[in-house]
């Protein structure tokens, strides 16, 4: 395929795929994600899907929509509006029409701009034909037509024909971006193996769009991003979902533990369950309970028998297990309890990202209850804090519980692979037999208490819900021991604070302003502090993975600073978590609870208003 | 192996149970069952939810874990999970098994996971003080409906041969000899062994099984089921049960012509659950309650089913290293 078109060099570019439900816009994104990011592309992506699987044909609540942000200079958040558009149906458009660059490229598939599709996603006559979308570049493509053409001799069924033709919206922006399609001919080649004409199908369409995008003169330039600056080594493209099941299975080998998972169903963690049903061979063993409940109690029975208990859910499925976990706290026994946080209260809002259950994760359960509190900040790095909450949990006996969110969890980024070799040490409190057991005596520095696990002889004891005595670990209803417990266990969550590493800010050590986050917001956070930061402005970013406890140096770090902002995806939550912490300090808020992640301009806008009072 | 004896199941906590309770009398069975199974002290595990019987564990002198309401057969399925190994015995009521925790029960017989799991049924909430239960009979008033209940109770075999289970026996908490029977088959079994113990709360529901366990009545009020032989029961032992048609009658052996061969013979092994069935619900006055081993029948185990595709995995796995895992896939090197 010669290209004759001129080709631009971008720095950076966001493409947004949005269609039907069923329309294959997932697959689409996620084919052209993994090709970036064989290009060397540094990406980041955003999946937005309804909750419905299949809600109603051509409506706007059924859009599903799909941004990748790729480039060649560091790139930390999805993008907040789109340069090129796919969109499948006038829905799709309607959808999005807010969430594109002025100017930008908008592909159409014309085909579905009938009269039917326009009254479905609400337009009462086709916002082409007016000047709805003045000064955009619109590409009319007949992709459902062309599709079927290409097909024509294929002897498939129209329906398995309608289904390729995301395929052929594929080829059009694989041109557009100058990228090779043969990962995409290899991934249809290993999926549909048992079904060649599927496979030979969904090519020649790819080519047909590909070839479209080439023979029309309606695309101006085709662009080319070239390869990220990023740091030496080998990498390859994850989902956080994916790199907290990894960093499970890895601290697991390290602790030279058996990794269990009892989990239920729940978007939108699911995932991390499918992931690790995936690795039986590595020794896994995954439970899928009859309800969170279940899930939570299987997984702190098996670290009693000596596994890496762990359990992995979302915000409604917390509520459920507080009070396992309140067991696992009383009884400080290992336990991590994943929370892929989404909208809520109740059922809210199931696929869409929220940070609103940091205070259920803090303080939901019943009694004296403290537990270690984790966030990850990037999808890569999900790897990281699921392998340190299990190295806090094995090592101090006491449940851990570590936020991700949707946006995290279903995110992709390029990751650098990490060697085993060069994760630290993981050593489990166990007795042994022959060693003199009191359940309940522990350690000087840490106060962590000793497991000893059924099957070794000898050391025979039992646990339970009742308080329990200290150091014989009986049951005791005395008040004074009471209050000594509650004191130990909370004093033992607090110790963790020296040996955590300080926290780190980004930008100036001192100045005007002082980004505050959390977990899941670095990337949008960190775009508008450093844009900042080029301007010229004194300001920070200061992100919190350690939620509790809180790393040592905060109240020093907060003094340097004129002014402070915390910025989350709720009503403020971490807000009161450091006003309690830190009275007397002064914490702005910025926060956003719409189910979307911040976006760099929202921020930076807001942050100028801050410097400029 | 070294030789146990009911003292090494002791353990040094204070019984805290009512005076006259039948959870003694089944704490005392277990301790005398144990040493003849031949396992490794260390190798038990008592594993119990909330409730009066739910204390058992700390009076074993075992490895234990009182977990909380509702839930222990989840805990009980981690356990044997994760260290197939252990003989894991489940302790529960039924309010815990079967109020707070019905879900958990049915889905653990449902998978058949290895467990044995001691229902001691009272028909009554003894810890909360006297509320009824799920199995209370209709019509019971307590505290908690002093114009006495509305509610069905439930049948705890039928629940448990709904819910696919492969061991069903019942017991009464007077008998201790059949108890340490039924404890070591239990254990023999592979699978979830479901053991209802009738047992009396002296408090709040004193003699709900007095037309089974009274001693005027209780040679004609029990059937004890034993494979391979004659459904016979009472003081002569000339009483039987027959199918007629679709339905169980008492017959008297040598009356209107009915001879010992007319009389049903037990097997527990048959998987057409049925009979079982039917014979589970027998009560007095109509019938004698039916005890011993109702149900014992071959199915594959959920924890096995694990195991054997955890080794197949690893035998067939292209890999078998978490580092192996992270580089396999599309990578790139970035020089």
């Amino acid at each position: 395929m010669d290209k004759t078109t001129k080709v631009v060099d971008l720095e950076k570019v966001v493409i947004k795929f949005a269609g039907d439900s069923g329309d294959g816009m997932q697959l689409t994104g996620t084919q052209f994600t993994d090709t970036s990011a064989l290009l060397g592309n540094d990406l980041a992506t955003f999946p937005d899907f309804p909750a419905e699987i299949r809600a109603p044909q051509g409506t706007v609540a059924g859009v599903s929509g799909f941004q990748i942000h790729i480039g060649r200079i560091g790139i930390n958040t999805p993008g907040d509006i789109a340069d090129v558009l796919v969109a499948m149906n006038p829905a799709a458009l309607k959808a999005n029409k807010n969430w594109i660059k002025k100017g930008g490229t908008i592909i159409v598939n014309i085909d579905t701009f009938t009269k039917r599709d326009l009254e479905k996603a609400g337009y009462e006559s086709s916002p082409l034909e007016d000047n709805s979308f003045e000064g955009f570049n619109i590409i009319q493509a007949p992709i459902t037509k062309l599709t079927r053409e290409t097909l024509k001799d294929s002897g498939l069924d129209g329906k398995s024909i309608g289904r390729s033709k995301n395929m052929f919206a594929l080829g059009i922006v694989y041109w557009m971006f100058n990228r090779p399609m043969e990962q995409t001919e290899k991934f249809l080649k290993k999926k549909f193996a048992k079904k060649p004409e599927v496979v030979a199908a969904n090519i020649k369409v790819m080519h047909a769009g590909y070839n479209f995008a080439d023979t029309i003169e309606a695309l101006p330039s085709s662009y080319t991003v070239l390869s990220a600056n990023l740091e030496a080594g080998t990498y390859r493209n994850v989902m956080g979902n994916q790199a907290i099941a990894w960093g499970f299975l890895a601290a697991a080998e390290k602790a030279n533990k058996e990794l269990f998972l009892g989990s239920y169903p729940i978007t939108p963690a699911s995932d991390i369950l499918h992931e690790l049903a995936k690795h039986k061979n590595l020794g896994v063993k995954t439970f899928q309970a009859e309800d969170e409940i279940a899930g939570v109690c299987a997984a702190i029975g098996a670290s009693f028998a000596g596994s890496l208990g762990i359990t992995t859910t979302s915000g409604p499925g917390l509520s459920l297990k507080g009070e396992g976990l309140g067991l696992a706290i009383i009884t400080e026994l290992p336990l991590v309890v994943v929370n892929v946080q989404r909208g809520g209260p109740s059922t809210g809002l199931p696929t869409k990202t929220e940070q609103s259950d940091l205070m259920q994760a803090l303080y939901g359960r019943n009694g004296e209850s403290p537990s270690v509190v984790l966030a990850s900040s990037t999808p890569g790095n999900c790897f990281d804090w699921a392998y340190m909450a299990s190295k806090i949990t094995l090592e101090h006996n006491t449940p851990v519980v570590l936020l991700s969110d949707g946006y995290l969890g279903n995110g992709a980024e390029p990751w650098k692979i990490k060697s085993t070799k060069d994760m630290p040490e993981i050593n489990p409190r166990v007795a042994v037999e022959g060693e003199e057991y009191q359940p309940y005596a522990r350690d000087e520095k840490t106060l962590a208490r000793k497991l000893a696990l059924p099957g070794t002889k000898g050391l025979e004891h039992r646990l339970g819900g009742l308080e329990k005595e200290d150091i014989t670990g009986n049951v005791s209803y005395e008040p004074d021991n009471h209050e000594r417990m509650c004191y130990l266990r909370a004093e033992k969550i607090k110790r963790i604070a020296n040996l955590i590493p300080e926290q780190e800010v980004y930008g100036k050590e001192e100045g005007d302003l002082l980004v505050i986050g959390w977990g899941g917001t670095h990337g949008s956070l960190y775009s508008a502090v450093d844009n900042l930061l080029n301007e010229g402005e004194k300001v920070a970013l200061c992100q919190f993975n350690y939620i509790n406890p809180l790393p040592k140096n905060v109240e020093t770090l907060l003094s340097k600073y004129k002014k402070i902002v915390v910025c989350e995806l709720n009503s403020g939550q971490f807000a009161n978590y450091l006003r309690m912490n830190f009275q007397g300090t002064i914490f702005n808020q910025y926060n956003k609870i719409q189910g979307f992640p911040f976006t760099t301009s929202e921020l930076e806008s807001h942050f100028k208003t801050l410097l400029a009072k | 192996m070294e030789h146990l004896t009911n003292k090494d199941f002791i353990s040094d906590q204070e019984v805290k149970w009512c005076p006259g309770c039948g959870d003694y009398a089944i704490l005392r069975a277990m301790q005398k069952a144990l040493p003849a199974l031949e396992r490794k002290k260390e190798d038990f595990v008592f594993i119990s939810g909330i409730g009066c019987s739910s204390r058992f564990p700390y009076y074993m002198n075992t490895y234990g874990f009182h977990t909380i309401h509702g839930r222990a057969p989840a805990f009980a399925t981690g356990v044997k999970l994760a260290n197939p190994n252990l003989s894991v015995w489940q302790i529960t009521g039924d309010g815990d098994a079967l109020a707070i925790g019905g879900n958990h029960f049915i889905h653990a017989l449902r998978r058949n996971i290895d467990i044995n799991l001691l229902l001691f049924n009272n028909e009554i909430y003894g810890l909360t003080k006297g509320q009824f239960s799920p199995t209370s009979k209709k019509g019971i008033k307590t505290k908690s409906n002093p114009h006495g209940t509305t509610d069905e109770p439930f049948s705890i075999s039928d629940l448990a041969i709904g819910a696919q289970g492969s061991f069903f026996a019942r017991v009464v908490d007077t008998n201790p000899k059949l108890m340490q029977k039924i404890f070591t088959e239990a254990e023999e079994h592979r699978g979830t062994s479901l053991i209802e113990i009738l047992q009396n709360c002296v408090i709040f529901n004193d003699k709900t099984f007095a037309d089974i366990t009274n001693k005027d009545v209780k040679l004609d009020a029990q059937l004890f089921l034993e494979d391979d032989k004659p459904m016979l029961f009472g003081a002569e032992m000339n009483k039987g049960i027959v199918l007629n048609g679709f339905k169980l009658e008492v017959v008297t052996v040598g009356e209107n012509g009915v001879t010992e061969k007319d009389i049903l013979v037990h097997d527990s092994t048959e998987h057409d659950p049925t009979l079982h069935a039917m014979l589970a619900r027998m009560r007095p006055p109509e019938f004698p309650a039916a005890l011993g081993i109702i149900r014992k029948v071959s199915r594959p185990t959920f924890d096995e089913g694990l195991l054997s595709q955890l080794e197949y995995e690893k035998e067939n796995a292209k890999f078998n290293t978490v580092d192996e895992l992270l580089q396999s896939g599309d990578t790139w090197k970035i020089k």
